[in-house]
């Protein structure tokens, strides 16, 4: 399996990568390339140019600031994994980046390359519909803020435009008593999602489910913000009924598709098996 | 198409080399450096065979163009043992008879070291999640697990 | 049982480390794609996106403009040649590029020769094809209908895909049993399409050299001396005469039956090598090798045992039908359409046995090979290892208890099956026994009991096996009229060492330390100073290769034959040398010494010398010999899996939380090696039980094309598996060995499924198709109303 040709290039500088992106014929950028080389090793994509992004200073941020997580561009799945802030204040990211693809790709796959990526298979996605990420997109006028349920809009479809280049992923820190976790259920160790659900709540003083951000891996042309099930569990007392009704209301909003992995009533009630299970531990977390 | 000037160094020795965009790490190193021991074994980034540290993290570098490890320093199974012999974790393999076809070898050995320089005394969850990007089809991986408790236990009498 | 030899000498019984360790740890083995020669040139394949239909147009004009690409070879052209077909190993046909029609999914369609891999990848994908689509047909029973297109038209006279029916017992005895049977019991099951897989895939490198006519092929091959054979047979006519051909098969990353077939990318590569005069290379990738390359399996059996009320088992009825996709081009000896199938009544003795198989053409690719299996064990063993659980359920005795109550009783060896085989050797109560106490077996099913009451799913599966291998006998194995009987040379220097060839083909197995270990038991020179060499046909003798856990039982045989031969001269040598008569000598291990007076005494290695150098008057110089080993029967291994699962009420997983294998292998050679070959069996049966299967839509399309959907398990699928010994000698053998690389593998799905089953036995199921996936274990659980 053998690339098609193209051109490379490794710019040194954000601007310069921006001013290739403006200039070149058919550019795409590339961080770790984990899912784009094999695209191409199977010619499904066939760029003209490639943008390495890889050698640019300055975009490996991994800390919180101004409330929030900042999770720069070539940032990779390893790095996040031994991040010792990542395990303690945001476990739901540990979970996801553990089960993402194996070591060896993880140690080269960016999370923000996940993202980009646009695939509905991908784990991060949910986890940061979960979170309400912010998505920072520089351009050529510079950089603009992208809500990440408004980034995702179809198969592999994004709102990134060909000359922007997701600089930085921002995840609000969490509110006390918050907890989080994501819950894959894959064929395989490397395997993509049959599903995964992604949950972040934070408990009110009361024991009552403040806020709840639920997203879900692998079930319908985008990944899917489970806003029915965030909703059946906020201002509730999280006990069987209430997980219940949440986790029914998450497979509610599927629309999955059959394929090797199951049928489309498996994948729905995966849905809610899943969501079930990562609301429990994302209570058990949140010390609820 | 253009190509480019790379500069890498491999087991310890600096190779310049004039890449296609397109090459292919492994292909730099089993093709135009000759080093046949870092395998082939899929087009989808799943079995590791093509396994090689770079700059330090194992890498599958059948996912890596050659013109991205400009600058970088490669580790591959002909570098491991040194003057002294076999590494702990070469014998390792061979004393658990951690290896039968010995073609996803070296990807496990590169996978293994890597482990132990960064986790000496691994437990066997951990060394089986380590080794989860390398496929193996003859030994069912239960001796290369102990290959690496082995030589995690061989590196840690020095201590 | 305690080795013989010291351990200088590492006869057998001693877990030598093995030889060909160091090149592999230090990255200097010798696999195909590690060859080059000057002017090698690259071949790419352009292969069918469709299952069906007729090639309008091949175009080939864009591709030869890339730079380095030289030429696009198509069916005409080899036709030019008649090269476009080649026979399999069965006596069929298949296409080696089609001149009109594509028959499935990834067939080659073009090959593209050019200066490097780079160019010849761009050449494939320029060269544009034209095709007509056709409907398929890739269900076997459909492909039986009345009306079902005929397939294979290139056959005069073909007016249906039925490719052979073959059967085994008598059916109106065994028909009159399940008339008056007290029970009957029945399941459908399907053993489905698999895949090898081994990590390396298939390539090699033609070198035809045009002014001497020679043909070098390396390549990757089980099987090196029937393939110089066959090439001779089928390019006779281009000017390949056997003396000048050599094929080498070098170092093999994994075999397990896939790299026993010869595969239209080498004959491509062959044919562009004489026509170009120049060395050509093939290296498959994965994705031709999931979708292309021969693949196992496809049993549709439907299954029968009749009983008393006890559970004794009386009679076994099986009807099987075969999906041999569009040839068949499987790799088992000739009178055996379907294999050693017919060992199906396993472990138990019963009055009657019938079975049949009807083979059938589909638009899949051809096979099928034995997927680290001797010939169709893999498939009779499932059936009856299932079914077996199934007539428990029904009598209700535990699945231990009914198999000891059927087993074939120790002192019925030799034991005459039903379906025609002798039996060398067994003691299944044994292996059951061992089994059971290593595992634990009464209190897992107290903890069971418990768990089940808690509403837990957690299963508990046996299966006690016996396997038929090392084929074989010259009376009735063949491949292609060649019989199956391995050979070895062993010769001796005059400093004592030696170098030992065979004519089988390791790929991972051990060879090089274990034919070594045959050659010091039997001559006592130390197995480090035994060289054994395989794979070249200019050096090596004739043999048939190594598949079917023929190894040890032939080639094993035949090296410990020649070594017997070597010590009876160098009896004679010892005899001159200490001024004795030859019965006047005793045999240890490497020496011979005069009875009554143990220190007047000569090594082996002073035989040796003395051979070449102080010869008793009249004798041949020399120290070698060869031998050519015709086993008498063959050999039947055997041993009881017990395993442990939990599924998962939520998602219907199935995790395997424990796997106990004993095995009776006969006396065994190295036990490190042994125990690897068992490892690495256990996790091919965990793979199909649970992950593999190569299926196909109805359109034709591959489902599982790479590694991305071709389900190869992990380290962290894999349990931590735990074996055991007994040891029952094979009679027969010079070494009492039987052969172990497949016993695993014919093993542990039965046990896997049978777990899986026992889990969910109280809520009515008796049968889960292979592979266990999530899905159709949490389709069951939701029927069951046990779903979480």
């Amino acid at each position: 399996m053998i690339p098609p040709q193209f051109d490379y290039h490794a710019p040194g500088s954000l601007d310069e990568a921006l001013g290739l992106l403006g200039s070149l014929d058919d550019p795409k950028v590339m961080s770790g390339g984990q899912s784009l080389l094999p695209m191409l090793k199977l010619r499904l994509a066939s760029p003209a140019n490639i943008v390495d992004i890889g050698r640019i200073p300055g975009l490996d941020t991994l800390a919180e600031e101004d409330g929030f997580l900042r999770i720069g561009a070539l940032v990779t799945e390893t790095q996040l994994e031994q991040s010792a802030l990542v395990a303690t204040a945001y476990p739901i990211l540990l979970d996801t980046a553990k089960v993402i693809a194996d070591p060896l790709v993880r140690n080269r796959a960016t999370i923000c390359g996940n993202i980009a990526h646009g695939d509905p298979a991908n784990d991060h996605p949910a986890t940061m519909l979960a979170l309400g990420a912010q998505l920072v997109a520089t351009g050529p006028d510079g950089a603009r803020t992208i809500d990440i349920n408004d980034f995702f809009f179809g198969l592999f479809m994004t709102l990134l435009g060909e000359d922007e280049i997701l600089t930085e992923i921002r995840i609000p820190a969490p509110a006390p008593n918050s907890g989080g976790a994501y819950v894959k259920l894959e064929r395989k160790v490397g395997d993509y999602a049959v599903a995964g659900s992604a949950v972040q709540l934070s408990l009110a003083g009361d024991g009552t489910v403040a806020s709840a951000g639920i997203g879900l891996t692998n079930l319908g042309i985008a990944p899917i913000r489970a806003t029915a099930a965030e909703e059946a569990l906020t201002g509730q007392a999280p006990g069987d009924a209430a997980i219940a009704a949440a986790a029914q209301a998450a497979a509610d909003a599927t629309e999955p598709i059959a394929d090797r992995r199951g049928s489309v009533e498996y994948k729905q009630n995966m849905a809610r098996v899943l969501t079930a299970r990562a609301i429990r531990k994302a209570l058990a977390r949140a010390g609820g | 198409m253009a190509t480019h000037q790379i500069t890498v160094t491999v087991n310890g020795t600096a190779h310049s080399a004039t890449v296609d965009s397109r090459l292919l790490l492994v292909h730099l190193i089993r093709d135009d450096l000759a080093l046949t021991g870092t395998h082939i074994g899929c087009d989808t980034t799943h079995c590791g065979a093509c396994t090689v540290l770079v700059d330090g993290a194992p890498t599958k570098s059948c996912t890596m163009l050659a013109v991205q490890a400009n600058g970088a320093e490669i580790a591959t199974v002909e570098g491991l043992a040194g003057a002294d012999g076999m590494t702990p974790l070469q014998e390792g393999f061979q004393q658990e008879h951690g290896l039968q076809c010995g073609f996803c070898t070296p990807g496990m050995l590169m996978t293994g070291t890597a482990l132990l320089e960064s986790n000496p005394d691994p437990s066997e969850a951990e060394i089986r999640e380590a080794i989860s990007g390398n496929l193996c089809r003859c030994t069912g991986y239960v001796n290369i697990v102990k290959a690496v408790e082995y030589a995690a236990a061989r590196m840690g009498e020095g201590d | 049982m305690a080795p013989k030899t010291s351990a200088k000498i590492c006869g057998m019984g001693h877990s030598m480390k093995r030889k060909e360790d160091p090149r592999f740890l230090q990255g200097k083995g010798n696999y195909i794609d590690d060859f080059t020669l000057p002017g090698m040139l690259w071949l790419d394949i352009v292969r069918s996106p469709i299952a069906y239909g007729k090639i309008k147009n091949i175009d080939s004009s864009k591709a030869l403009e890339i730079p380095g690409v030289l030429a696009v070879l198509t069916g005409k052209d080899l036709e030019a040649y008649n090269l476009h077909w080649m026979p399999t190993l069965m006596s069929d046909t298949q296409m080696v590029l089609p001149t009109d029609t594509v028959m499935y999914q990834a067939q080659e369609v073009a090959g593209v020769i050019a200066t490097s891999r780079y160019a010849a990848a761009d050449g494939v994908a320029a060269v544009e094809v034209e095709y007509e689509p056709m409907k398929p047909v890739m269900d076997p029973f459909k492909a039986l209908e009345d009306d079902a297109p005929v397939l294979r038209v290139d056959k005069e006279g073909k007016t249906d895909n039925r490719i052979w029916h073959w059967e085994a017992g008598d059916k109106e005895a065994t028909d009159r049993i399940f008339d008056e049977a007290d029970v009957v019991v029945r399941e459908k099951m399907h053993v489905p399409r698999i895949h090898v897989a081994s990590i390396e895939t298939c390539g090699c490198l033609a070198d035809f050299n045009p002014v001497e006519g020679h043909l070098t092929v390396y390549m990757t091959t089980q099987a090196p001396h029937a393939i110089r054979t066959v090439l001779a047979l089928v390019a006779g006519h281009v000017g390949l005469s056997e003396e000048k051909i050599r094929v080498v098969s070098p170092d093999i990353g994994g075999g397990f039956g896939g790299k026993v077939p010869v595969y239209p990318g080498y004959v491509i590569a062959i044919a562009a090598s004489v026509v170009l005069g120049t060395p050509v290379k093939w290296i498959e990738d994965r994705m031709e090798n999931l979708q292309a390359d021969s693949f196992a399996r496809d049993y549709h059996m439907d299954a029968e045992i009749a009983a008393d009320a006890s559970g004794k088992i009386r009679a076994l009825r099986i009807k099987t039908l075969a999906d041999h996709g569009y040839s068949d081009a499987q790799a088992a000896p000739s009178k055996f359409p379907a294999g050693l199938f017919s060992i199906c009544t396993g472990s138990y003795d019963m009055e009657q046995a019938y079975a049949e198989v009807d083979a059938v053409y589909t638009n899949k690719p051809p096979g099928g090979v034995a997927y680290r299996c001797s010939f169709r064990v893999t498939e009779a063993v499932h059936c009856m290892e299932r079914i077996v659980d199934t007539l428990a359920h029904k009598v209700g005795k535990d699945p231990a208890t009914l198999r000891e109550e059927n087993f074939i009783p120790k002192d019925a060896f030799p034991y005459h099956s039903p379906l025609g085989w002798e039996y060398d050797s067994g003691d299944y109560q044994a292996a059951m026994d061992k089994a059971k106490e290593m595992i634990g077996y009464d209190d897992l099913r107290a903890e069971q009991a418990e768990k089940r009451a808690r509403g837990e799913l957690m299963g508990i599966g046996v299966c006690s096996f016996t396997e038929v291998l090392g084929a074989g006998p010259s009376k009735d194995f063949d491949i292609l009229g060649i019989k199956m009987f391995d050979s070895a040379e062993v010769r001796v220097h005059p400093t004592g060492k030696a170098i030992a060839r065979f004519g089988t083909k390791s790929q991972g197995q051990g060879h090089e330390t274990t034919y070594a270990q045959i050659i010091a038991e039997e001559l006592g020179l130390p197995a480090e100073h035994v060289q054994v060499e395989e794979g070249d046909t200019d050096t090596a003798p004739y043999g048939l290769g190594t598949y079917a856990s023929r190894s040890t039982p032939t080639a094993g045989a035949a090296g410990a034959m020649a070594a017997r031969q070597i010590r009876d001269k160098a009896a004679k040598i010892a005899a001159h040398l200490l001024e004795v008569s030859e019965e006047d000598l005793d045999w240890e291990p490497g020496t011979f010494s005069v009875k009554g007076a143990p220190d007047k005494s000569v090594s082996i290695q002073d035989c040796a010398f003395a051979a070449y150098t102080n010869l008793p008057p009249g004798m041949e110089p020399g120290m070698e010999a060869t031998n050519y080993y015709d086993p008498p029967n063959l050999t039947f291994p055997f041993g009881t899996y017990i395993c442990v699962v939990d599924i998962d009420r939520g998602t219907g997983e199935v995790t395997v939380r424990r796997f106990v294998a004993v095995d009776d292998c006969g006396n065994i050679i190295n036990p490190r090696i042994v125990q690897g070959q068992i490892h690495g069996g256990l996790t091919q049966g965990l793979g199909p039980a649970l992950y593999e299967e190569m299926a196909y839509d109805e359109d034709g399309n591959n489902l599982a094309g790479s590694f991305m959907d071709y389900l190869v398990p992990t380290a962290v699928e894999t349990p931590m598996w735990e074996t055991g010994h007994t040891v029952t000698p094979s009679p027969h053998h010079p070494l009492g060995a039987k052969g172990v690389g497949e016993s695993a593998t014919v093993g542990a799905p039965p046990a896997i499924a049978n777990a899986v089953v026992d889990a969910l036995a109280h809520l009515g199921v008796t049968h889960v198709e292979i592979p266990i996936r999530p899905d159709r274990v949490w389709e069951i659980l939701r029927e069951k109303g046990v779903a979480e």
